[in-house]
């Protein structure tokens, strides 16, 4: 044969041992030798990505071997490449000289030393035979049409086995991820074919691990068997190619398996028969109690898995915690955040392969997993049947396209649609989810803000006065702000529909003499009756202050009946039988009982005069003391006849109107 | 940034204390108790009509030389106060509302997880998570 050829001739210069042409002639049938013996050099290209040495030195290693010079890959250069491959994974440079020197076979992405894999080559023998009765089961499980890749599933699986139990035994082992790389490395201990086979399904593996869900839990060991070696090739080349380019972490036990799916989704059913409803918070805490986790994990594992925050799981939501739960006695650390492969989006796995090399064959590889990942669907939903075959179609159709990830999400959109009766609440990319979830979960926030804002805007401003003690309110005069505080809740009242009728108001008597005082005050030749007066009309303020109010208040209120109605009490020993009505009238009042004042005041009037020189001087400051508040109450009784005479204005319009009212009720009330 | 953020239950213990110099805990502790009763006064005094929308945030409750108490009520009765260092004039009042909606929002979630018996200590990694972000960073 060509190969046996090339490696004898490649073997005729440099040195070949037997684990090295083995594991050539594997890598060699690998790169899909055509008849000319040239290997096809994309296949080279990322066998050689996946040695995991920095491109200068690969650019070197093809330069070296010769191939550069060629312009293609011939056996003895594939095999010069690798020797060269090994020699720089080593540490050595990378030169002709260095083929010769006894190296360890090259490495390529998480292949092990051969030191490692001398160390495991105790192990395949136990493998090998639990591996071929695995080998029907796991195909039984996997329906992947292609075998080869139950192979690979088998080892997948064999991987995933040591990490992972099935739900229904709980109490499993703890994680032996590490043993998942040992088994790669003691696949390669067997012959050319295993070799072949294990270099394949180790490359696979890992691809594997991000875009196949664990197989059955009844895989324990599994291995490739010998039968399905060409096949094996075919498709671990696929995954040479995004061998190198996917570089996924370990999210192995974060991924939920078909099994694990269908018994979550019967204990979701146990729990809540309608798939598409919710779990209440109490029924699940009930129901994960059981599992016998510390609480403060349960707590953690709800906070992760309760995406939407309604307090209540969704079958997805339920089948992350759930998933959790399971990982967490199977020894697992709970992650802080959830896993990208237990979001909820989960359904859509295409979604978290984000870097796929954009070619033709690895989308069968994808498109399987999103058959599979359909199919679960499928069992899980058991409504879209009909749907899906169609997209599965769709699938292979867009297999032959290059525009991988521009389809593969518009599938999963289908999907998505198709699937939104279940699965209302995830209809978008996870990345998108959270988002959407907060802004639909936090209105919450907005309300509240607004709230604070209106209540904020609600107490701030102070609770408006009645209008018509804005006036007296602002009335800077103390004088003034006494009477008028007090007469307030009297104008209150009194600021209601007036009634027609005017009862005789008593005047207010003191009012009268309180602008009297305020008249005459600056009138400084009248000084001395001014100061009685103006005493007289202090001593009136002290005593009566009452009746003051009164007076006042029956001037306010444009509906200063009902006022006088109240005053009456106070005011009848004071009334004059005037109604103050119009405020113009009262400042003629006080000429008119000027006379009067000064009877009154005449009874102080004795006593000043006998000290007259310090009453002089007293006089004159009292005296301007008076003016300037007479001056102020000036200003204010003003503003308060502008006022005043307005609310009459109204008043008189109320009174046209009434009138009127009156005048066409009476010809139908004579009717 | 705050120095100290607290969490009072309705019977006015706590629910959860957090501050950042942590040798210095008892005193915080202490500046929390005594701002209880501001809140208390405060709620009492808003609360003429119960029932009729009450303000949740308090403002600033009262402040001394080192730093300023700000304090937020819950309808349910549940206290948040938070403490900040007074040189820290740069934080405004909306800043600190902001960081009172979002300890609401995030109490809320822990409320709402059915593991967590109200009136137990909270010990919620998400909850710890947002009183981290908001507490000064160095020290």
């Amino acid at each position: 044969m060509d190969q046996e050829s090339g490696a004898a001739s490649a073997g005729s210069f440099i040195s070949l041992n037997e684990h090295e042409q083995r594991y050539f002639s594997g890598l060699h049938s690998l790169c899909q030798a055509d008849t000319s013996g040239k290997l096809s050099s994309s296949k080279v290209a990322e066998l050689f990505k996946v040695s995991q040495l920095p491109p200068e030195s690969l650019h070197k290693v093809t330069e070296v071997c010769g191939a550069k010079r060629l312009g293609y890959f011939g056996t003895p250069q594939f095999y010069v490449a690798l020797k060269l491959l090994a020699a720089a994974q080593s540490g050595l440079p990378i030169r002709l000289e260095s083929v010769t020197a006894n190296l360890p076979l090259p490495r390529f992405v998480g292949l092990k030393n051969e030191p490692d894999m001398r160390y495991s080559s105790s192990i395949p023998p136990s493998i090998e035979a639990q591996g071929a009765p695995c080998g029907p089961a796991s195909g039984a499980v996997t329906w992947t049409p292609a075998a080869d890749r139950s192979t690979f599933r088998h080892l997948e699986a064999n991987v995933d086995k040591k990490q992972w139990s099935p739900p229904r035994s709980p109490c499993s082992s703890p994680p032996r991820s590490p043993l998942t790389y040992r088994s790669y490395p003691y696949a390669k201990q067997r012959n050319g074919v295993d070799a072949q086979i294990a270099y394949e399904s180790k490359h696979s593996s890992r691809p594997m691990v991000q875009l196949e869900q664990h197989s059955s839990p009844s895989n324990y060991g599994t291995k490739p068997t010998a039968e399905h070696p060409a096949m094996a090739r075919a498709s671990s080349a696929e995954r040479l190619d995004h061998q190198g380019v996917v570089d996924y972490t370990d999210d192995d036990p974060w991924r939920i398996t078909e099994e694990q799916l269908e018994y979550y989704t019967n204990q979701f059913k146990s729990l809540q028969p309608d798939l598409g409803a919710l779990i209440l918070g109490a029924v699940a805490k009930n129901f994960f109690t059981k599992s016998k986790l510390p609480i403060p994990e349960l707590s953690h594992i709800w906070e992760l898995s309760d995406v939407d925050r309604d307090g209540a799981l969704t079958f997805s939501e339920f089948c992350t915690a759930f998933h959790l739960i399971v990982a967490r006695k199977n020894g697992y650390p709970l992650p802080e955040t959830l896993p990208p492969t237990l979001r909820p989006g989960f359904m859509q796995p295409a979604e978290d392969i984000p870097n796929i090399a954009e070619s033709a064959e690895p989308l069968i590889v994808f498109e399987d997993t999103q058959l599979r990942h359909s199919q679960v669907d499928r069992s899980v939903v058991e409504r879209h049947q009909p749907s899906l075959p169609t997209i599965k179609q769709e699938l292979t159709e867009e297999s032959s396209q290059q525009d991988v990830g521009v389809k593969r999400g518009v599938t999963c959109q289908e999907k998505q649609t198709l699937q939104l009766g279940p699965f209302p609440e995830r209809p978008e990319p996870p990345q998108e989810l959270d988002p959407q979830m907060r802004m639909k979960t936090r209105p919450r926030s907005y309300s509240s803000t607004s709230f604070e804002d209106a209540m904020k805007k609600a107490e701030e401003p102070p609770t408006p006065p009645p209008r018509p003690q804005k006036t007296h309110s602002r009335a800077s005069s103390l004088d003034l702000n006494k009477l008028f505080q007090q007469g307030a809740p009297g104008v209150k009242s009194g600021w209601l529909p007036p009634p027609p009728a005017l009862p005789p108001r008593p005047p207010a008597s003191q009012v009268p003499h309180f602008i009297n005082v305020s008249e005459k005050t600056p009138q400084n030749k009248v000084q001395q009756p001014n100061f009685a007066d103006f005493t007289h009309f202090r001593e009136e303020e002290e005593s009566s202050v009452k009746p003051e109010e009164q007076g006042p208040r029956s001037r306010f209120g444009p509906s200063t009946e009902d006022l006088t109605n109240t005053s009456k009490q106070d005011i009848t020993a004071a009334s004059h039988g005037q109604v103050p009505q119009k405020p113009i009238r009262r400042k003629y009042h006080p000429e008119s009982q000027n006379l009067e004042t000064p009877p009154p005041s005449a009874m102080p009037f004795p006593t000043p005069a006998k000290t007259s020189q310090k009453l002089l001087s007293r006089q004159k400051r009292e005296i301007q003391m008076a003016i300037r508040k007479n001056k102020e109450t000036n200003a204010v009784l003003t503003r308060l006849n502008s006022e005043l005479q307005q609310q009459l204005k109204v008043v008189h319009q109320e009174r046209v109107t009434l009138e009127s009212q009156l005048e066409l009720l009476r010809p139908l009330a004579s009717t | 940034m705050a120095v100290c953020i607290a969490v009072i239950a309705k019977e006015n213990y706590p629910l959860y204390i957090r501050s950042v110099p942590t040798q210095n805990e008892l005193k915080f502790h202490y500046t929390v108790h005594t701002s209880l009763d501001v809140v208390e006064e405060k709620i009492s005094s808003v609360g003429k009509s119960m029932g009729d929308q009450r303000e949740l945030y308090l403002g600033l409750l009262y402040p001394t030389e080192d730093y300023k108490v700000y304090g937020y009520v819950t309808n349910s009765k549940v206290k948040f106060v938070i403490v900040v260092d007074s040189s820290n004039t740069s934080l405004r009042d909306n800043e600190i509302r902001s960081m009172f909606r979002k300890l609401h929002n995030s109490f809320t979630d822990v409320m709402c997880n059915p593991f967590h018996n109200p009136g137990d200590h909270i010990q919620s990694k998400a909850f710890d998570g947002i009183v981290s972000g908001m507490m000064v960073q160095t020290g």
